[in-house]
């Protein structure tokens, strides 16, 4: 089934973009993850510009996370009161990222510095949760004791505030720094920071599991909204068509996943997305040292 | 006066004058909307000597050019073991589009010299370089855009592409793949003979965007704040929707 996408000015096999928006959905329903690093890539090798492959993925994760959201409410799964403290956050973090964005571009160096912070986080992150599920599917109760409620330095900032949802006792300041640094890392790397913000929320903040991923979605809604709406001002390269096409299968898909979600083991669920993680990251690093397949890349002046 | 009467003079004297080309495309104007998967342009006409006789011993080149556009291409090289993006350098007027099809290889029937005036081939597009580089690194730069282009589609040479019939009509096939950019292309058809372009002639295709591809684009261009909410609204909307969908179920 072609279909021309009048933004990113080519045609397309409807089929595969659908196909591409449900693993993204399923993704997103099981784990709380945006699905946006793994999009975004794909819809680049499929031959959609890069930009337009971000901006549209952005909104298309919006799509994913709403009926997540709603999913997760329903049984309680969302901390509202943080979410806002993160999508505060969330929206400075995306300017500041956006500046830093137009920077890079500039010296052009902004697609190193992608490669190089996929490597980075998606590396640190899947290793610190493959580590912590194979401990815990091995039953050590020593670590489970041993570990931290949340990081001391969360612990010694003022105006300490109760997120009942997720049983803590913490000053907002310490998820309003998170959301700031998600949102930076959000708008530089074109994807919804669910990847970043779930072991945030989890190892930092040290949040209660259960509502670790609503909120996690709650917060990729928002901030992926205001990056919709600044892509659509400043590089106009939303494709509505394309957007379409992947909300069609990730809608379907992050019902299906958030359904999976309640049945399967955390752990088992925590190694799996590690995995992924960790195959994507390993991905980046042979992009960042073997010889690129294209050694031109054209920019628009 | 005088030299005017020499010149007609000459001209009867060399008993040869400049055979005329009538060109002719397909289509003046391809559409892009839904469904399209590029499109294949048929470009013909005769070329005849003034007297109406088959011309003889000519060859047929057919460029087609998209809109150009200034670029700036970027270089990668390999720094402490990691790729990244060292050089680079502007270009001012690169065509999005880029077709070159002759009846015999070009290198056969003109001068290298005479091939980059007329821009016969993907090695003589004139693709104005700007900035202090020297020539090794232009021819490098150039070569890497055109290879580039190639592999999208949008750059292409075909020395067997046209083929002339009785002497006298010529015809030449392009496609235009699903990716080119819209605008005013021009197809410029140069009768060669004996080394030199004896006539040219230049026809126009119009590559627009018609109906709801036209629309789209134009609200996201001129209307960037309604294009967002409403792509932000269609997001939350679908996603909402099927919420409920899967909750009934």
């Amino acid at each position: 089934m072609d279909v021309y996408l009048p933004i990113a000015n080519l045609s397309v096999n409807g089929l595969f973009i659908v196909t591409l928006g449900a693993l993204t959905g399923v993704l997103s329903g099981l784990f709380g993850v945006g699905g946006g690093f793994l999009t975004t890539p794909l819809l680049i090798f499929y031959g959609i510009p890069p930009t337009v492959a971000a901006a549209s993925a952005s909104t298309q994760v919006t799509g994913a996370s709403v009926s997540g959201v709603f999913a997760h409410g329903k049984r309680g799964g969302v901390d509202y009161r943080m979410g806002a403290v993160l999508v505060a956050g969330g929206i400075v973090g995306a300017g500041l990222g956006s500046l830093l964005f137009r920077f890079f571009r500039a010296i052009g160096q902004i697609d190193v510095v992608i490669n190089a912070l996929y490597v980075v986080l998606l590396g640190s992150i899947g290793i610190l949760m493959a580590k912590e599920g194979w401990q815990t599917l091995r039953g050590s109760k020593t670590t489970e004791a041993a570990r931290r409620r949340h990081h001391p330095m969360v612990a010694a900032l003022p105006f300490r505030y109760r997120f009942y949802r997720s049983g803590l006792y913490i000053s907002p300041l310490a998820p309003l720094l998170v959301g700031v640094v998600v949102g930076i890392l959000t708008m530089l790397m074109g994807v919804g920071g669910g990847f970043i913000l779930v072991p945030a929320m989890l190892y930092i903040l040290g949040m209660s599991a259960n509502v670790v991923v609503g909120t996690s979605l709650f917060n990729i809604l928002f901030v992926t909204i205001a990056t919709t709406m600044m892509h659509s001002l400043t590089t106009r390269a939303v494709d509505i068509v394309l957007v379409g096409l992947l909300l069609l299968g990730s809608v379907s898909g992050a019902q299906i996943g958030s359904q999976w979600a309640v049945k399967a083991k955390p752990e088992y669920l925590r190694l799996i997305l590690a995995a992924i993680v960790l195959v994507i990251a390993f991905r980046m690093v042979l992009g960042l040292f073997y010889q690129p397949d294209e050694i031109y890349t054209l920019a628009p002046l | 006066m005088r030299a005017l009467l020499v010149l007609l003079a000459a001209f009867a004297l060399m008993g040869q004058r400049d055979p005329v080309l009538v060109p002719e495309i397909s289509q003046h104007e391809v559409q892009v909307r839904q469904g399209f998967t590029g499109t294949e342009l048929l470009l013909y006409g005769a070329v005849l000597d003034p007297d109406g006789q088959a011309a003889r011993d000519y060859a047929i080149v057919v460029v087609l050019k998209g809109p150009s556009e200034p670029i700036r291409l970027r270089e990668k090289e390999r720094f402490a073991g990691v790729w990244i993006n060292a050089e680079s350098s502007d270009f001012r007027s690169v065509p999005s589009f880029f077709a070159v099809a002759a009846s015999e290889p070009v290198e056969n029937i003109v001068d290298e010299r005479t091939a980059a005036i007329f821009e016969f081939g993907t090695d003589y597009i004139q693709l104005s370089p700007t900035g202090a580089i020297d020539s090794d690194a232009l021819s490098r730069f150039a070569a890497g855009l055109v290879d580039l282009k190639e592999r999208q589609g949008l750059y292409k040479q075909d020395f067997q592409g046209v083929t002339i019939s009785e002497g006298v009509l010529y015809q030449a096939r392009i496609s235009l793949p699903s990716n080119v950019t819209t605008g005013m292309y021009t197809a410029e058809t140069f009768a060669v003979s004996r080394g030199r372009v004896v006539a040219s002639a230049t026809t126009e295709v119009d590559v627009r965007k018609v109906g709801f591809e036209r629309f789209v684009e134009s609200s996201s261009q001129e209307y960037g704040l309604a294009y967002g909410l409403v792509a932000v609204i269609l997001s939350v909307g679908m996603g909402w929707g099927a919420g409920r969908l899967f909750a009934r179920l």
